[in-house]
């Protein structure tokens, strides 16, 4: 289904992204999997050679400017340009609002908001030119209805979802979609840290009554890579258990 | 020189949809040749490409017509 396809999925080296990485790979595009360290890279060429995919995994820092540049064109001289963008790299920095100190405030915005746009920015000309592009953002519930000690966090998310939007106009004429997933609670790293008590109260606000599962969200983004979400643009697919009814 | 301005005119042509005749030296993109500011944009990375040089945002902004096109282009030619 996505045979041709280049896709670049950030923060691939575990949870969501490596879900993501190995659906796209199945469907069938060459999937580039990022990770902010060689560890990270190396386990993202593991998995994909293991599953019989094509692509690898690559070391990138996406607060770094060079670093984007240097990866987009490398990519684009190598195989040729990337035509699905999955921005799902991200970084919580916990902590009350009171007590939030501004590095807490700023690591959380670069990494999650301005970095989207980055990579965005990046990816775009090459997409353009196709007449073709899928850009995927990686949102979350959060950023829709708020949680405490998140502000950094639900702010991040929520201008990432603003910025869809207007991306979604600036580019639907050149076929370029722009959208969202915003994942629920998913077992992974990121949640591991919830105590026990925190997930019980979780779960009796979720009606499908479970953690979501990072293959959940790979599917929700598999669709909308695929050609049968062609006239899907600027919207958020929820993928929650239930949890946030828009 | 000529063949500069010919290679302006095919790539406005291409980039906008609009008959090579019809572009003149005074054309205006957007006012003239029913450019939309996506296509303006379009239209610089393709000029980029076919003279193999870089326009800085700020000079991509004043290229509005073909003549400033051939302008830039004849000025800054490697």
């Amino acid at each position: 289904m996505l045979q041709g396809q280049i896709a670049l999925v950030t923060g691939a080296s575990r949870g969501i992204g490596k879900a993501v990485a190995l659906e796209l790979a199945r469907l069938g595009a060459t999937v580039i999997g990022t990770a902010t360290s060689p560890e990270g890279a190396g386990n993202i060429s593991a998995y994909l050679a293991e599953a019989g995919a094509q692509g690898r995994g690559e070391v990138l820092e996406v607060r770094d400017q060079a670093q984007v540049d240097a990866l987009i064109s490398g990519i684009e001289k190598e195989i040729g340009p990337v035509s699905i963008l999955v921005n799902n790299a991200g970084i919580t920095r916990d902590n009350l609002a009171m007590r939030m100190k501004d590095e807490e405030w700023d690591a959380v915005i670069d990494t999650n908001l301005k970095a989207v746009f980055r990579l965005s920015k990046a990816v775009m000309r090459g997409m353009m030119k196709a007449r073709s592009g899928r850009i995927i953002n990686i949102t979350s519930v959060v950023g829709h209805a708020g949680n405490p000690g998140q502000a950094n966090y639900c702010a991040a998310k929520a201008g990432v979802a603003g910025m869809t939007r207007s991306l979604a106009r600036e580019l639907g004429s050149r076929n370029v979609t722009v959208n969202c997933v915003a994942p629920g609670f998913i077992d992974t790293d990121m949640t591991k840290v919830l105590s026990d008590e925190q997930k019980t109260s979780l779960l009796g606000n979720i009606p499908l009554g479970r953690l979501g599962l990072p293959e959940d969200i790979a599917a929700a983004v598999a669709f909308l890579a695929s050609p049968g979400a062609a006239y899907v643009t600027g919207t958020t697919v929820h993928v929650n258990g239930g949890m946030y009814m828009d | 020189m000529d063949n500069i301005v010919e290679r302006v005119k095919k790539i406005v042509a291409e980039q906008l949809g609009v008959n090579e005749a019809d572009i003149k030296n005074e054309s205006s993109f957007v006012d003239d040749l029913g450019a939309d500011s996506l296509d303006t944009v379009e239209l610089v990375m393709a000029l980029e490409e076919e003279f193999e040089c870089e326009i800085p945002d700020e000079e991509a902004e004043k290229i509005t017509s073909v003549q400033q096109a051939i302008d830039y282009i004849l000025a800054n030619k490697k």
